[in-house]
């Protein structure tokens, strides 16, 4: 679905990514996990032509899109739920969902707008009883939830989430993980980057470990779940916990 | 009813559509190669004495620039100079005898445990292993990497595993028999040796219920194969594994038996030509060079790994995409250049098996009394190889000489001698060439 090769990008004379080579396969959840500034964040912009690449290829369902315009991106189904859900404040929770319909203007008419929205409030019902409050007033977890169901509405093939868990108490994260998973059941596939990286790697098959700007691992979630690496770094697991534990 | 055995252990990996595969061993190459310069001094050093940028490496040709690594270098590590990661995350040691006392100590993180249980579990189940066998290892359980790898791939699959470990023959078949073995774990070697000390025993193939043989640890013909097979009534399925590298798990035949698949997604293989070192081209032989692109502890890039091999072209009809391997010819070390002519004992092989019908032992002992090179071909005649009749054969010595001669372009003083001292013995490979000059 998403194969990208020796990917370089930055801004202006900064580089943050450096030769980065990942691929998602249909029905997959992939997590990148790194620390802030790892460029993370660069790498997702990237893909969907918000930054430009340097060098290297990105390719969507075999198209190199390196060139690409975001809109024509996201109208090949490749959706970017950004960090921070920036969701229109001043808008209802219902125009926000039909902005995220308009990539899909013309398709299934009206009967299929409705179809999308019920579809959406299917997944979050709390959309559904917030219809007309305006989303400024929302919680964070709403706010996010709003922001997936908005990508959600373009009928994505590939979702990618910036940051999903950015902010939120734990409980929420959980439900927002759990709404991940039913989203891939549902048919999207899905790229995530998350300094979250435990809970990230919970719901996903496959992860990358992206450290300054470069990969510096790869495998299954389990894989890395279980790399000490890992756990050290970003599971929270450190050296000296880990031997205490294991002292009589 | 028992639903029909899975014909591919990890399907996802086995069978990847080649691009697939080779943008997942580019990532995985990248991956290891920063994570090697970070955490492994042996490979900072080599990378940045050629300037070498481990983030520079955009193509899996690109890999052709990195210089190799060799048994030397592994030696001159000891202990820990190659671990890529604290010993503290190391689960699992083992080592190589290597040569002479040099030892070899491998490390295994816990990950690394576990690819390498699938990684037997798919060579397994290519050789028509299912969870219903029962698997008895002959192999030593000790500090080499062999017994343990099948043991858990076996144990992975889901297969009853009896460790009986090497030596003791008469109870090894006793077991055999009493718990009716299904696939025998074994060298060659000790194959033939089982079923020989079986027939002295006045027990026949019928008296076991054998049905696949996973065999490796040394090169073997077709005609050992032929021979084991008919011997112990099995389908004997060659496994290629290196206690550098992994040890076993790395290649092995399906039931096709037209080369060794090779698990590529973990090992990437080049074959280079030994003498040149540049890559040869495929189907030629060449040594086969490996670099582990999932390992944590003990990371290996382009390790010469010094077995003979040919990349095997086209597809297999088992529906594996891995590329394919030729069983072993030799080992590169073998290889010897004569007053400037390189010679392959497989050529010699060849030629001996055309005159005798088989290959029997023999060494090529090479001195160089003055300033040139003189050969000389030992033929270790034992019972079975008509020691009298190849006597009586008129001309037999002159007739090897000149087809030698002829065909390889040197010429060898051939004799006829006794057998090798502790020849026969199981897992034991003993070098074809002796090269005197070098002193």
């Amino acid at each position: 679905m998403l194969r990208i090769r020796n990917l370089d990008a930055g801004y202006g004379s900064l580089t943050v990514l450096r030769r980065v080579s990942i691929h998602v396969k249909p029905g997959e959840i992939v997590a990148i996990v790194g620390a802030n500034g790892a460029g993370k964040s660069t790498l997702l912009k990237t893909i969907v032509g918000l930054v430009r690449p340097r060098a290297g290829e990105v390719l969507f369902e075999g198209t190199d899109v390196s060139r690409t315009p975001t809109e024509a991106i996201v109208r090949a189904g490749c959706s970017l739920v950004p960090e921070g859900r920036q969701v229109f404040a001043d808008m209802t929770v219902w125009e926000n969902l039909l902005l995220g319909a308009h990539v899909q203007r013309g398709k299934g008419g009206r009967a299929g707008l409705q179809a999308d929205l019920d579809r959406i409030c299917g997944l979050f019902p709390v959309l559904a009883e917030r219809r007309r409050q305006l989303a400024g007033t929302l919680s964070g977890g709403e706010q996010q939830m709003l922001a997936m169901g908005r990508a959600l509405m373009a009928h994505p093939r590939l979702l990618m989430l910036d940051e999903p868990s950015m902010g939120l108490a734990p409980l929420i994260v959980r439900d927002i993980f759990d709404i991940v998973v039913r989203i891939s059941a549902a048919g999207s596939t899905v790229l995530l980057v998350e300094q979250n990286a435990r809970s990230a790697l919970k719901v996903a098959h496959r992860g990358y470990v992206l450290e300054t700007g470069t990969i510096t691992m790869q495998g299954t979630s389990e894989e890395l779940l279980a790399n000490r690496d890992v756990q050290r770094a970003y599971l929270g697991k450190d050296a000296n916990e880990e031997s205490e534990r294991g002292a009589p | 009813m028992s639903a029909a055995p899975p014909a591919y252990w990890q399907p996802d990996g086995e069978c990847m559509d080649r691009e697939e595969l080779e943008q997942l061993q580019l990532e995985r190459l990248q991956a290891t190669l920063v994570r090697t310069w970070r955490n492994v001094p042996f490979y900072r050093r080599r990378f940045d004495e050629i300037g070498f940028d481990p983030e520079g490496l955009r193509t899996l040709a690109d890999i052709q620039r990195l210089p190799f690594t060799t048994k030397a270098d592994l030696i001159q590590s000891y202990p820990y100079g190659m671990y890529a990661v604290p010993l503290r995350d190391v689960v699992r040691l083992h080592a190589s005898g290597g040569t002479g006392s040099a030892a070899i100590v491998m490390a295994y993180s816990r990950n690394d445990i576990k690819t390498w249980s699938n990684l037997m579990a798919r060579m397994l189940v290519a050789g028509g292993v299912t969870k219903d066998d029962v698997v008895q290892i002959t192999f030593n359980y000790g500090l080499l990497a062999g017994a343990f790898g099948v043991h858990y791939g076996a144990e992975r699959l889901g297969a009853s595993v009896i460790p009986t470990s090497s030596g003791n023959t008469k109870r090894q078949l006793k077991i055999m028999q009493d718990y009716k073995t299904t696939v025998l774990v074994s060298t060659p070697g000790y194959a033939l040796h089982l079923a020989e000390v079986a027939r002295d025993a006045g027990l026949g193939p019928g008296s076991f219920s054998l049905r696949v043989g996973m065999l490796g640890g040394e090169p073997w013909s077709e005609e050992v194969r032929r021979e084991i097979e008919e011997r112990l009534h099995l389908i004997a399925i060659d496994n290629y594994g290196l206690s550098e590298l992994l040890g076993p798990g790395i290649a092995g035949e399906c039931t096709e038996k037209n080369g060794l698949h090779v698990n590529e997604d973990h090992f990437l293989v080049e074959v280079i030509d030994p003498v040149t070192l540049k890559p040869v081209p495929p189907g030629q032989v060449g040594e086969l060079v490996m670099t582990s692109l999932t390992k944590e502890a003990f990371p290996l890039v382009r390790y010469r790994t010094r077995d003979l091999s040919a990349i095997l072209p086209g597809a297999c009809p088992c529906g594996r995409t891995l590329v394919r391997v030729r069983r072993l010819l030799g080992r590169s070390d073998d290889m010897i250049i004569i007053r400037g002519v390189t010679v392959h004992p497989s050529a010699v092989d060849t030629v001996l098996r055309d005159i005798l019908g088989s290959v029997p032992d023999y060494q090529i002992f090479v001195e160089r009394p003055g300033t040139l090179d003189e050969a000389t071909l030992h033929i270790h005649v034992s019972g079975s190889l008509f020691f009298d009749e190849m006597k009586l054969q008129t001309g037999f010595i002159d007739k090897v000489r000149r087809r030698l001669s002829s065909e390889l372009g040197v010429t060898f003083e051939v004799k006829l001698v006794g057998p090798r001292p502790g020849d026969g013995s199981p897992g034991g490979i003993t070098s074809k060439v002796v090269d005197l000059r070098r002193k």
